[in-house]
């Protein structure tokens, strides 16, 4: 009985969102019982900041590694009064962030927005906005590899031991190893951080120009690996540290130059080749912050940077 | 208030659910803040921020223990038929919902285990109110610190003995409700 | 002026529209019909039900159509729509004993009660291509037999009545069993669990692994003690009605294999079992299936580990999909620039430091050699 009764609430008839072409969807796409499967996992993830928590990822409309992990963590999480705005590398308009964007006007009907402080919801590939989430502000991260120790130690079987014991030295070597060999710690994105002193995370692909912007931020930071079955989160004002040593300190990195467009000093920099010559110029990789700075008056050398 | 078990329940379960469910985050997210929610009529004397919590939550694949307050012929149905959810015994449930003195002890419930501390309950812990005045908290998800008038502090020590293991605690009142994830801690002890 | 690319929605648009023309080709060629796909390309068909996970060979064919003939672009379509469909429950188990086989062979016998039937197999087709297929035209009817629906014995059943076939277990609840779609895979994973996974596995990342077996990664010595192909109905229980109801009929493979087993002081020697079963006629994917399945037994019958592909449960299930694969593989054709930007940042640092560092050294050197 309770099955019929389930398939009458989760049937598309109930209170979908029509789409223009006429095809009924449940609002925000997945049916209920995938939902509450998913908002359990995300209830349990925010108790234990950090840690991996399994779920049965569904098969999205769109490929594995096109962010459904993340849109199946904004589809359980989203609200028909809230106000999405999705990023890819920073921006708004690079195509997967545009189709993401689409997906869920059509199956949630929400309003969208491209200003990072007008979004009440924001999912994002590869970036955290330059400027500073606050209070109420949910960022979803899209994950390919939830698993930070996974290129140290392939089986998921042994990572997960790792992780119960808070065996981190392998990474630590690995590290260290880094440092012998290049003077550096060779990692530039994904770069690891421990959760509250407890667990080794994965911030996703962000520039480690990104991780400080996780510690102690007043956003819920949630994480969505749908291939991988993983939903982790940072709650808001939880100590995120990226992993270091006291003699090589975290350093955030960018290139040492100013946007060609708005001349931003502190934002992280997209690299575009001019011409056969190998002309460069930086741009901000945040468009909203990008435009914003523009239209508030600032300019930077358009076009004539090197 | 609902008499039979086919009312009470959300008359727009996606927007509704979702809604609850963001109340429920917004708490997780910020133990000690109180969240209002609406919309279930659970029959009574279950409260209806609890019932919206497990219309929200629940369902074939959770295991629900009701303690003796709400353990009666019309919540049974009215949590069958609309949830789908097996009532259990204490110690297998995922959820567990009733007052504070009734599911005691806390050693009778699912904590997790080292490989996955997810595997444990949430207590859905009915109180006369909820209030931002009493134990003194600290933790992930509060900027320095929050109070809540949460029903035994020995929950917290609990806790912070199992870390990460754990149970966490949604409180409620009402159409209010609180959270107390495993991660919080009191702040007199911290601070020593 | 450098102008930052816009327009990432005008580009999509365009290139849905784009498609859509490729898809439908030549408009003076007459358009594919789903029914011609399903009648003609059944194989496609039943490969893209298999390792999409639902059987419906109509939306299998739109799938395919859709896709351009593509078959994982099928497959990830009809993946897509199973997704939303709600489920019902789960059926009895499907009672391959009772099958209408449309073909039945043992490679272990000459001869099996019930007979052996060749039924539509390429098996001893000459592989030259038949020219006169390049022109439309009547087929000539095969003959035919007189219907035969009667159930035929399982040829490992018929081992297994002499005691030397390792009994299976049998699961008395069905809620027991686990759904790979449905729960997320954690390891080590039950074997009801593998057979999912293999199941709707892709077809050639299994034929290798159970290739690999055969060259000796894992040998496990496997006969096809036989291979059945047929109707089988499938039944649920109606827990309204108190009974079970036939709820349709669906054409699988079964395979299973008879593998060599050293027994134990306490077990005689008994022959152990491979089993693969697929959606419609894929006879290649069963006999995989049972080669693989049989190798990731390795730990419930006490065998060695040898570090073979095949072995590894956790090497196999999480790469067997190629849904999961493909997007993996091809998503990082998608926007990588400020990942690659962190490297490159990097990498110029390093660099650096180094170049300095030799000319420092080099400077030493210069100085050192002078004194």
């Amino acid at each position: 009985m309770n099955q019929i009764m389930q398939t009458a609430e989760t049937g598309p008839s109930t209170d979908s969102a029509k789409a223009a072409g006429g095809e009924a969807y449940n609002f925000a796409y997945l049916d209920e019982q995938t939902k509450r499967m998913i908002r359990r996992a995300l209830l349990k993830a925010l108790a234990i900041p950090g840690y991996q928590v399994p779920f049965a990822s569904r098969e999205m409309p769109m490929p594995y590694g096109w962010g459904t992990g993340g849109v199946q963590v904004t589809a359980a999480c989203l609200l028909p009064d809230d106000c999405l705005k999705v990023i890819d590398q920073g921006a708004d308009d690079t195509t997967n962030a545009v189709s993401i964007r689409r997906f869920f006007q059509r199956t949630a009907g929400v309003q969208t927005t491209e200003v990072t402080g007008e979004a009440t919801l924001i999912q994002t590939r590869h970036r955290i906005p330059e400027t500073e989430l606050v209070a109420g502000q949910i960022l979803v991260y899209q994950v390919p590899i939830p698993e930070p120790l996974r290129f140290l130690e392939p089986r998921e079987t042994e990572t997960r031991k790792m992780h119960a014991l808070e065996e981190y030295g392998l990474m630590h070597v690995k590290l260290y190893e880094d440092i012998s060999q290049h003077g550096h710690i060779a990692t530039a994105y994904s770069y690891p951080v421990k959760v509250e002193g407890r667990y080794v995370m994965d911030p996703s692909p962000i520039p480690k120009f990104d991780n400080p912007k996780m510690h102690g931020s007043s956003a819920i930071q949630l994480f969505g690996a749908g291939r991988e079955q993983r939903i982790y989160a940072i709650p808001p004002y939880t100590r995120v540290h990226s992993l270091d040593f006291d003699d090589y300190p975290f350093e955030p990195m960018r290139a040492d130059q100013t946007c060609a467009l708005c001349g931003a000093e502190d934002s992280y920099l997209d690299e575009v080749i001019m011409d056969d010559e190998g002309t460069r110029m930086f741009v901000c990789s945040d468009t909203d912050y990008c435009g914003g700075r523009l239209e508030a008056g600032h300019e930077g050398q358009q076009g004539d940077a090197t | 208030m609902a008499t039979t078990g086919l009312e009470g329940g959300f008359a727009n379960a996606p927007v509704q659910s979702a809604q609850t469910f963001r109340a429920v985050l917004n708490a997780m997210a910020h133990p000690g803040r109180i969240e209002t929610v609406s919309a279930a009529q659970p029959p009574l004397p279950m409260d209806p921020a609890a019932g919206a919590v497990l219309l929200t939550l629940a369902d074939h694949e959770t295991k629900v223990f009701l303690a003796p307050s709400v353990d009666s012929d019309a919540i049974r149905s009215w949590l069958t038929f609309h949830t789908g959810a097996p009532l259990v015994a204490s110690g297998a449930a995922d959820f567990a919902i009733g007052h504070w003195d009734e599911l005691l002890p806390i050693d009778q419930y699912q904590i997790g285990t080292a490989a996955y501390p997810d595997r444990s309950v949430t207590l859905v812990v009915t109180q006369p109110a909820i209030t931002d005045k009493g134990t003194v908290i600290c933790g992930p998800g509060i900027q320095s610190t929050a109070s809540l008038n949460i029903p035994d502090t020995a929950l917290l020590d609990f806790n912070a003995n199992r870390s990460p293991l754990g149970i966490d605690m949604i409180m409620n009142a009402g159409d209010q409700l609180a959270a107390v994830p495993r991660s919080t801690r009191l702040f007199d002890r911290e601070k020593r | 002026m450098y102008v930052a690319v816009k327009g990432g929605e005008k580009a999509i648009d365009n290139a849905h529209r784009w498609l859509a023309e490729l898809r439908r080709g030549d408009q003076a060629v007459a358009e594919l019909e789903l029914d011609q796909i399903a009648e003609q390309l059944s194989l496609s068909v039943a490969r893209v039900m298999a390792e999409g996970s639902l059987f419906d060979p109509r939306l299998a064919a739109l799938a395919i159509k859709q896709a351009r003939g593509d078959l994982i672009e099928a497959i990830f379509l009809v993946r897509a729509f199973r997704t939303t469909l709600p489920r019902f429950g789960g059926t009895s188990p499907v009672n391959t004993g009772a099958m209408i086989c449309s073909r039945r062979i043992s490679a272990t016998f000459k001869d099996i009660p019930g007979g052996q039937i060749l039924g539509p197999t390429f098996d001893y087709t000459h592989r030259l291509l038949d020219f006169d297929l390049a022109e439309t035209g009547q087929v000539p009817a095969a003959e035919q037999g007189a219907d035969d629906a009667t159930a035929k014995p399982h040829v490992l059943g018929l081992i297994g009545r002499e005691g030397l076939m390792q009994a299976e277990h049998a699961t008395s609840n069905d809620d027991a069993i686990p759904d790979l779609t449905r729960e997320p895979l954690t390891y080590p994973a039950d074997r009801a669990v593998r057979l999912q996974a293999l199941a709707r596995g892709d077809e050639g990342f299994i034929l290798g692994l159970g290739y690999s077996t055969q060259r000796g990664y894992a040998r496990n010595h496997a006969f096809v003690g036989e291979l059945r192909i047929g109707l089988v109905e499938v039944e649920m229980d109606i827990p309204e009605l108190g009974f079970a109801i036939t709820i349709g009929e669906i054409e699988i493979t079964e395979c299973e294999t008879v593998n060599q087993f050293q027994g134990s002081k306490t077990e005689p020697a008994q022959f152990t079992r491979g089993y693969g079963l697929v959606f419609g006629q894929q006879e290649r994917k069963s006999i995989a299936m049972a080669l693989v399945d049989r190798a990731l037994r390795w730990r419930e019958l006490g065998e060695d580990y040898v570090g073979a592909p095949a072995q590894n449960e956790e090497f196999v299930l999480s790469h067997c999909d190629n849904i999961q694969a493909t997007g993996f593989v091809e998503h990082i054709k998608l926007p990588h620039y400020v990942d690659f930007q962190s490297e490159l940042e990097l990498i110029r640092r390093i660099r650096g430091e180094a170049g300095i560092q030799a000319d420092l050294e080099n400077g030493h050197d210069m100085k050192g050699a002078a004194e």
